[in-house]
């Protein structure tokens, strides 16, 4: 019977279904090993477990959570940038019969791979945690409305994060592309573990997404500060209660048409297959109902970034704010009618095309607006060329392309033709990068020195800027020629010789892509070193506009030690304006909500059910299952979650402040 | 809150002098709702689901060969009664009276398990009869949707439990009548949805 119980408990994973026999597969996973080994010893070494666990981990704080997105998506970024790279070398080098130096089974995995990781493990990271940390600080709020939620949010899109990891050395990822469409993604042409490592990981982290879209829709509904009406509400705010509204109203259709295809998979159901009446175009539809808002979930927030940006920089306040506004609402309202652009050669007909392409190109208005509210708001200003003003810039000059590249592909004749070339992949990698990934960039340099009170590096962030920018458009445009000669996507070798020099010039650019993250993470690392210098106890470095730069940098646990009233837009230079002192005295308890180490036990769970339900241990499965009701339910019976901070250590913190700021006082 | 601070005279208030404290579990209800409304959306893709499947038969059995349009009338019925009950449970609860809260609970949920046990019963009595969720995608689509009803009730009777061994142990201090409030609502969700599953699935299922 060793074999029936080998079978129980293991469910498929055997020895096999480790990759033993790629040799590139081995050396990551040695290289990420021995690295693991380091962290995980360091900080064993330095005793930072209990620090970690205490202020980090378990943390409600909304700040601490918004960091340790950036830092999930910060580490994401460089797998996903590795697999980018392996793919550009890859195009570079297979030509004249060559079949460059990966297998199309592990070639598959890496272009599926590294668009899965790229949209939900590096840019909804970053963008959730750019959220989590900075709103609650707009509004002047004490923290987010369901802080354990917060928390669990996290941790959940932690978790479909290791399961992605652990598709590279435990069996394989999907083969499908980053959608897996089937009947490619069914059980008849996927049979292996890869599709469902892609589906579990999503589900998982879908779970932590939705979740934490419903907190900050509650948090900037609920929770402003007195004076502050919606249209008093910073631009950076507007738009991620926009992108938080389609968080939650498309998240749960990609968690449906996912749960669907899993029936297909598990229990034999019959809605995307070929026989039995199933319907695989009806996979192609919903999937891209959820996909059509999510590329606006990324990029909205960053319209936010760039408009706090421009205004700070520019000294004056945002041109045409009302317009803005309404300009988020209809590109929010409007994401919504045109997923069918994404398959016009489905065949759908010639009146449902021009629907949609019609839809898809009034998008562009909206976008317009905002490019134009954004140069009248510079018109005039005294403009300062820090780091996020430059990755502003950038982004405008690039974005531009992008838009009107999407605006040609939104005419369904022409899309006919360029569907599914390497010319789509040039448009949405230069919205994408030259939209979200600027705008990420922007924002970090703009709220560095609010979360850790000392700025970024110049010097290596102008280095990281130039190689990003460059490095972009050598690696894309070539791409856009490609196109419009005909190339497809997802090839893994050509036949024809003079395409070459195209992805040679891409893999060069891709290079400098690699420099610029490079320079990035010098960047951090300097800024590190060098913090004394690049110090600002102000809380104010940039002569901000929002009430976040109100307080100090870093801010206290409560964020502010008085509720702010607000009277207008940009309430901090109101404040400024009109002669605002810091209270001194009169500090009153404040009540604060409790660490908790549930949300890292439910995310345990979780991964651990997606585990089992992946390599079918049923046992497994099973039982985390029963865990993590168990769990969810006995964190109900938990009723003391706050406390109150005592007033004297308000009172403290808030004096100390006071005197970094005399002696600064004093050295001026 | 607001008015003193913004009219307030030559000098202009920037800050409340008084701890300006968010009422414990006031974003509560919106978050809820918040959360239904994403639940029901995944209800609209299995709705749609149905939609476009439901008339793949696969030469397999059709709606008309299968429902029993008495039966499912019956356990229409239990669930609209538990969810009367459940309303007199909120009733009571608002009049504070914790024994007569928790007898309505309980029937309530007993409602429910008979609407479960109607509902376990139709399916396995279809698929000793060989229909399927494998056999045709209007089958798929029927158990995924019935099913995922099903379930929600499940998880529903589930937090009912929880929640009446809370109001036993803690009575109906505010956590717990913000805790029942929620669980109402998802209830009478769940009636709504229901309400689209009898008519979109069997009553004109019957029809087709």
């Amino acid at each position: 019977m060793p074999e029936t119980l080998t079978k129980f408990i293991f469910g498929r994973l055997t020895l096999e279904s480790l990759p033993l026999h790629e040799p590139i597969v081995v050396v990551t996973f040695i290289v990420v090993v021995l690295g693991g080994f380091a962290v995980l010893g360091a900080i064993t070494y330095f005793k930072l477990w209990g620090y970690l666990w205490r202020e980090w981990f378990t943390s409600v704080d909304h700040k601490k959570i918004g960091i340790m997105y950036m830092v999930l998506g910060l580490v994401m970024l460089l797998r996903g940038f590795s697999d980018a790279i392996m793919m550009r070398l890859q195009q570079a080098i297979a030509f004249n019969g060559s079949d460059g130096y990966l297998n199309a089974h592990h070639y598959d995995q890496i272009f599926t791979a590294h668009g899965v990781i790229m949209i939900f493990f590096v840019a909804m990271p970053f963008v959730t945690g750019l959220m989590n940390f900075v709103v609650p600080l707009q509004i002047g709020a004490r923290d987010v409305s369901f802080p354990f939620l917060n928390n669990f949010s996290f941790w959940m899109t932690v978790g479909g994060a290791i399961l992605v990891m652990a598709s590279l050395f435990v069996g394989e990822f999907a083969r499908t592309g980053w959608l897996a469409y089937p009947p490619l993604s069914g059980i008849n042409y996927s049979p292996d573990v890869g599709v469902d490592y892609y589906i579990w990981a999503l589900q998982v982290a879908g779970v932590g997404t939705t979740l934490s879209g419903i907190n900050l829709i509650c948090t900037i509904i609920k929770m402003r500060a007195p004076g502050m009406t919606m249209m008093r509400m910073p631009i950076f705010t507007w738009t991620s209660l926009c992108t938080n509204v389609l968080i939650v109203a498309s998240f749960p259709v990609l968690t449906a048409v996912l749960t669907l295809l899993a029936l297909d998979r598990y229990v034999g159901t019959n809605f995307f297959t070929n026989d039995f009446g199933g319907n695989p175009m009806m996979y192609v539809n919903l999937i891209w109902i959820w996909g059509h808002p999510e590329v606006y979930i990324l990029i909205l927030p960053l319209f936010g970034v760039f408009s706090e940006v421009t205004s700070t920089f520019s000294g004056k306040r945002l041109f045409g704010y009302t317009s803005m506004v309404y300009a988020t609402v209809v590109i929010t309202i409007l994401s919504y009618l045109v997923w069918l652009h994404h398959f016009f050669t489905m065949g759908s007909g010639a009146s449902v095309n021009s629907f949609f392409g019609i839809t898809t190109m009034i998008i562009s208005i909206p976008t317009g607006a905002k490019m134009f509210n954004w140069l009248f708001t510079m018109y005039r200003g005294r403009i300062r060329f820090e780091l996020p003003m430059m990755w502003t810039v950038a982004f405008m000059l690039t974005f531009v392309v992008g838009g009107m590249t999407g605006v040609l592909l939104a005419v369904p004749p022409a899309d006919f033709v360029l569907h599914n070339s390497l010319f789509l992949i040039a448009h949405f990698h230069n919205v994408i990068i030259g939209g979200v990934l600027f705008g990420l960039f922007a924002g970090i340099a703009y709220w560095w020195p609010k979360a850790f009170g000392f700025r970024l590096d110049p010097f290596w962030g102008k280095v990281s800027f130039w190689c990003w920018v460059l490095g972009f458009w050598f690696a894309f445009m070539p791409l856009y020629i490609l196109g419009l000669m005909g190339v497809t996507r997802r090839m893994r070798v050509f036949d024809d010789p003079s395409l070459q020099i195209w992805f040679v010039i891409a893999a060069f650019g891709a290079a400098l892509i690699a420099c610029g993250i490079a320079a990035f993470l010098v960047q951090i690392f300097v800024s590190i070193r060098k913090r004394a210098e690049l110090a600002d106890v102000t809380g104010d470095p940039w002569d901000g506009r929002t009430l976040e730069w109100s307080t100090s940098s870093p801010p206290p646990a409560y964020n502010f030690a008085f509720t702010p009233v607000i009277r207008d837009n940009d309430a901090w230079f109101d404040m400024k304006r009109a002669g605002y002192r810091r209270p001194l005295t009169g500090f009153k308890p404040i009540h604060m909500p409790k660490n908790t180490g549930t949300g890292v036990i439910l995310a345990i769970f979780s991964v651990a059910l997606g585990f089992g339900l992946i390599w079918y241990m049923w046992w497994l499965a099973a039982l985390s299952f029963v865990c993590l009701i168990a769990t969810a339910i006995g964190h109900t019976f938990n009723y003391h979650r706050d406390f109150n901070i005592p007033a004297a250590e308000v009172a403290q913190t808030e004096e100390a402040r006071t005197a970094l700021l005399a002696a600064e006082g004093a050295k001026a | 809150m607001a008015s003193t601070a913004i009219t307030a005279g030559a000098e202009p208030v920037f800050h409340l002098e008084e701890e300006h404290a968010h009422a414990e579990g006031g974003s509560t209800m919106l978050g809820f709702w918040l959360y239904l409304m994403s639940d029901c959306l995944i209800f609209a893709m299995l709705f749609a689901a149905f939609g476009v499947l439901g008339g793949n038969y696969a030469a397999g059995p059709a709606p008309k060969d299968l429902f029993d349009l008495g039966l499912v009338a019956v356990n229409t019925t239990m669930l609209l009664l538990s969810s009367i009950t459940y309303g007199f449970a909120m009733l009571t609860m608002d009049k504070g009276r914790v024994g007569a809260t928790q007898s309505w609970l309980a029937v309530t949920m007993l409602f429910g398990l008979a609407f479960l046990s109607i509902e376990l019963y139709e399916f396995a009595h279809m698929i000793h009869e060989g229909a399927t969720p494998q056999r045709s995608a209007f089958l798929s689509s029927f158990f995924t949707l019935v099913g995922t009803h099903g379930l929600h009730v499940t998880f529903g009777i589930v937090w009912m439990v929880t929640l009446m061994v809370q109001v036993a142990r803690h009575g109906l201090i505010e956590a717990n009548r913000r805790r029942l409030m929620c669980l109402s609502m998802f209830w009478h969700f769940l009636d709504v949805v229901w309400i689209g599953v009898f008519t979109f699935v069997y009553l004109m299922g019957t029809l087709r």
